[in-house]
């Protein structure tokens, strides 16, 4: 085993599936020379060469489209967004294209293609850049959705999503992609879509965290043993499609509680599905409504006392957690909803106190390309070794 | 309203010889006329099926562009790709797909080439090249392009032709992809039918530039025109364009100029144009045209052309027939081919319970 931060884990899946399968080419912009706003594909391009990693000018509609057109006869492209809010500008190659092509043509074409993106608040990036869109894509049949959470899932399920013969919507965060995490490079086998992960086992609720939220609700789930003797189950889906909702209910029947934990917005959201889902398929399981904890229900505000309490962080879910037991929210210990001038709230890939980072700026890739919109791109460069 | 006249034309193709110059072999230049005429009598028989409820949805009908896509289709190797629009029947019949299964496909029957799965704006044919009709106005571009780079990456010298309409040349999608494939040297050619409308907005009323072979221009990719109402003149500068794109490995425009006698669908009551503009352009109609000139050139008999149209008819005869007995679907088929299901995932992809 070793520790890698969540981008290099993305960056080791990307080079073994280039090494495996010569098809394997890699799209985006600023991808090659400059290493990718996140860094994800630095050193990809002097490895495997402009035809492989290929920079592309801004024009997202065109390059998720030329994926498709590539991926109907025989490469296996694997195109990068710069964000979530930028794969808008590419929702009719998405949706109209990707997503429907083997279906609408009867079956006689295959889009083997993955778009990844990351997405995420918490970075005053404002209204067109923080944005977590997840239920966009799990709404479209046809498409999977990938949402990893930890360094090992974005390597795993990122090898599988270049192997899948469906068109993969690869979710990734912005404020994950420096967190550490254990990854056995002996194992190069694909983590299989459609298999939850049991963060934390726990007999007295389930808390099902989607994406980042995965470990916001984990942290949630300490503060609730520690304060007030709750055990909660912490369920990371890891992909939306497919589901597996099997792991999840058979949670739900064993603590009657449920709680779904999202940054997206609550209407139509990835929490409304999954509510509707497991009331309807374990309404008998159910000792109460299942609860839904989600961002605000706004555009991303620039602002940091509005932006912090705009998404859900570990103490909004241990009130909702504490409600959907019965117990009265305000016996929640925990400070109030801070101003994050203080740094000292902790949130899972945020600055403050986990420690996991051993020092490393929260989300580069955020930070370089807010400076790279002032034309320091060299700075940028350095900062990021 | 500027009124778009065929005096506009004829050719100023520039290098292309004289027409007789450029007849095929007989045999050939009456297979053109077959294919043509073929797609002529497909069209009419598809407009009658839809007045009769046969046909849901829309149906776009070619009638008109036929020289433009024959012309086309026959400048094509076999192993080059074809991309077209929501226009394509003609372009899936000229491909070779037997007009049995894209009769099916209008019918939404299980024996369409797509199943039932995709209608009129949705036909393919992955076994003879034709990657499909697209409903997206301008979609279809960048996947063109796509296939183009894949073609090029594995170092085949096959091209691909993408056809789209005068009204695609406003997308976004038109100025992204022109500007990709020049960058990168890509083997495709665009082929913009300007038949002189987008739905019912002439070209004047919606492109700033009317001269749509200079559109590419600023992006890199040199334009070319051909006579779309003239097989000979299409097919010579599409064979051209293809030849140039396979060996300089660089994309170029064409654009055909041509004329569709039907509405843009048949839900289209045509008030943006006069009856004697219609009369105008089928003078020019490019069936009786090339028949004619075959004719005159003692390659054709007057009783080889009424055979031609014959065996036509009954082609499409045989077409609604095979259409009508083709089964429907059956709702064991709703949730077919929405997936690739493999190994590599499992799960929950779809949720259909009760309710759904």
């Amino acid at each position: 085993m070793s520790e890698l931060r969540y981008r290099d884990a993305l960056k080791l899946a990307l080079r073994e599936e280039m090494a495996r399968d010569e098809n394997v080419v890699l799209l985006g912009e600023d991808i090659g020379v400059f290493g990718g706003a996140f860094k994800v594909t630095s050193g990809l391009l002097e490895e495997f060469g402009e035809r492989r990693v290929r920079d592309t000018p801004i024009s997202e509609n065109t390059i998720v489209g030329m994926g498709v057109g590539a991926a109907m006869v025989g490469l296996r492209p694997v195109v990068e967004l710069m964000t979530v809010n930028f794969a808008l500008l590419a929702f009719d190659q998405i949706v109209n294209h990707a997503a429907h092509i083997h279906y609408m043509f009867g079956g006689q074409a295959r889009v083997p293609l993955v778009v990844r993106m990351p997405q995420g608040a918490g970075h005053q990036l404002g209204p067109t850049h923080s944005h977590s869109l997840e239920a966009m894509f799990l709404h479209v049949p046809g498409l999977l959705v990938a949402v990893p959470s930890t360094a090992a899932d974005a390597r795993g399920l990122l090898k599988a999503a270049i192997r899948d013969e469906n068109p993969v919507i690869f979710i990734e965060h912005e404020s994950l992609y420096g967190i550490r995490g254990e990854v056995d490079e002996q194992d190069q086998e694909p983590l299989l879509f459609g298999s939850a992960r049991i963060a934390r086992e726990g007999s007295d609720v389930t808390i099902v965290g989607v994406s980042r939220m995965a470990l916001t609700a984990e942290r949630a789930a300490e503060q609730l043993a520690g304060e007030h003797g709750i055990e909660a189950e912490v369920i990371d889906p890891r992909t939306l499609r497919p589901l597996d909702l099997d792991t999840i209910l058979a949670s739900v029947a064993k603590t009657n509680r449920c709680v779904v934990v999202e940054e997206g917005w609550p209407h139509g959201g990835v929490g409304a599905n999954l509510a509707a889902l497991v009331s309807e398929q374990a309404f008998d399981d159910l000792d109460a409504p299942v609860v839904r904890v989600s961002g605000a229900d706004v555009p991303m505000p620039y602002s940091k006392p509005l932006e912090e309490i705009a998404y859900p962080h570990a103490p909004d879910i241990v009130r909702a957690t504490l409600s959907v037991l019965g117990r009265d929210p305000a016996q929640a210990l925990t400070i109030p909803l801070a101003t994050g001038q203080d740094g000292q709230r902790g949130q899972d890939g945020e600055p403050g106190q986990d420690g996991q980072r051993e020092g490393e700026q929260n989300a580069p890739g955020a930070v370089q390309e807010a400076m790279q919109q002032v034309g320091v791109e060299s700075e940028i460069r350095e900062a990021s070794r | 309203m500027t009124t778009p006249s065929p005096a506009r034309l004829p050719s100023d193709t520039g290098d292309s010889p004289d027409r007789e110059a450029r007849l095929p072999e007989p045999e050939t230049a009456r297979e053109w006329l077959a294919a043509m005429v073929l797609i002529r009598r497909f069209e009419e028989r598809a407009g009658e099926m839809y007045a009769r409820a046969k046909i849901g949805g829309f149906l776009h009908l070619s009638i008109g562009e036929e020289a433009t896509i024959v012309g086309t289709a026959k400048a094509l190797r076999d192993e080059d790709y074809l991309v077209s629009t929501y226009r394509s029947h003609g372009d899936a019949l000229a491909r070779g797909t037997p007009p049995e299964q894209v009769m099916a496909e209008l019918f939404g029957k299980r024996d369409g080439c797509s199943k039932g799965h995709g209608g009129s704006m949705h036909m393919f044919d992955a076994q003879r090249r034709f990657m499909g009709g697209y409903g997206i106005v301008g979609g279809n571009l960048p996947i063109a392009a796509g296939i183009a780079l894949a073609c090029d990456q594995r170092g085949s010298d096959e091209v691909t032709l993408c056809t789209f309409g005068d009204g695609a040349t406003n997308q976004g999608t038109f100025g992204e992809t022109l500007n990709l494939a020049a960058l990168w040297r890509l083997p495709v050619v665009f082929m913009v039918v300007n038949n002189m409308f987008g739905m019912g907005t002439s070209l004047a009323r919606h492109s700033a530039v009317t001269d749509l072979q200079r559109k590419g221009e600023s992006l890199g990719v040199p334009g070319m025109r051909c006579d779309g109402m003239d097989i000979l003149d299409t097919h010579a500068v599409v064979s051209e364009a293809l030849g140039r794109v396979r060996e300089e490995r660089r994309p170029l425009l064409v654009e055909a100029v041509t004329y569709r006698f039907r509405g843009h669908s048949m839900a289209d009551p045509e008030d943006y144009r006069t009856k004697e503009e219609v009369a105008e352009w089928r003078e020019r109609d490019p069936i009786p045209a090339f028949g004619e000139l075959l004719q005159r050139e003692g390659v054709l008999s007057s009783e080889q052309r009424a055979q031609i149209d014959r065996d036509a008819i009954r082609r499409v005869d045989e077409a609604v027939e095979f259409a009508e007995s083709s089964p429907f679907p059956g709702p064991e088929m709703l949730y077919e081919d929405v997936y690739v299901i493999d190994e590599q995932v499992h799960g929950r992809y779809h949720e259909t319970g009760p309710g759904r």
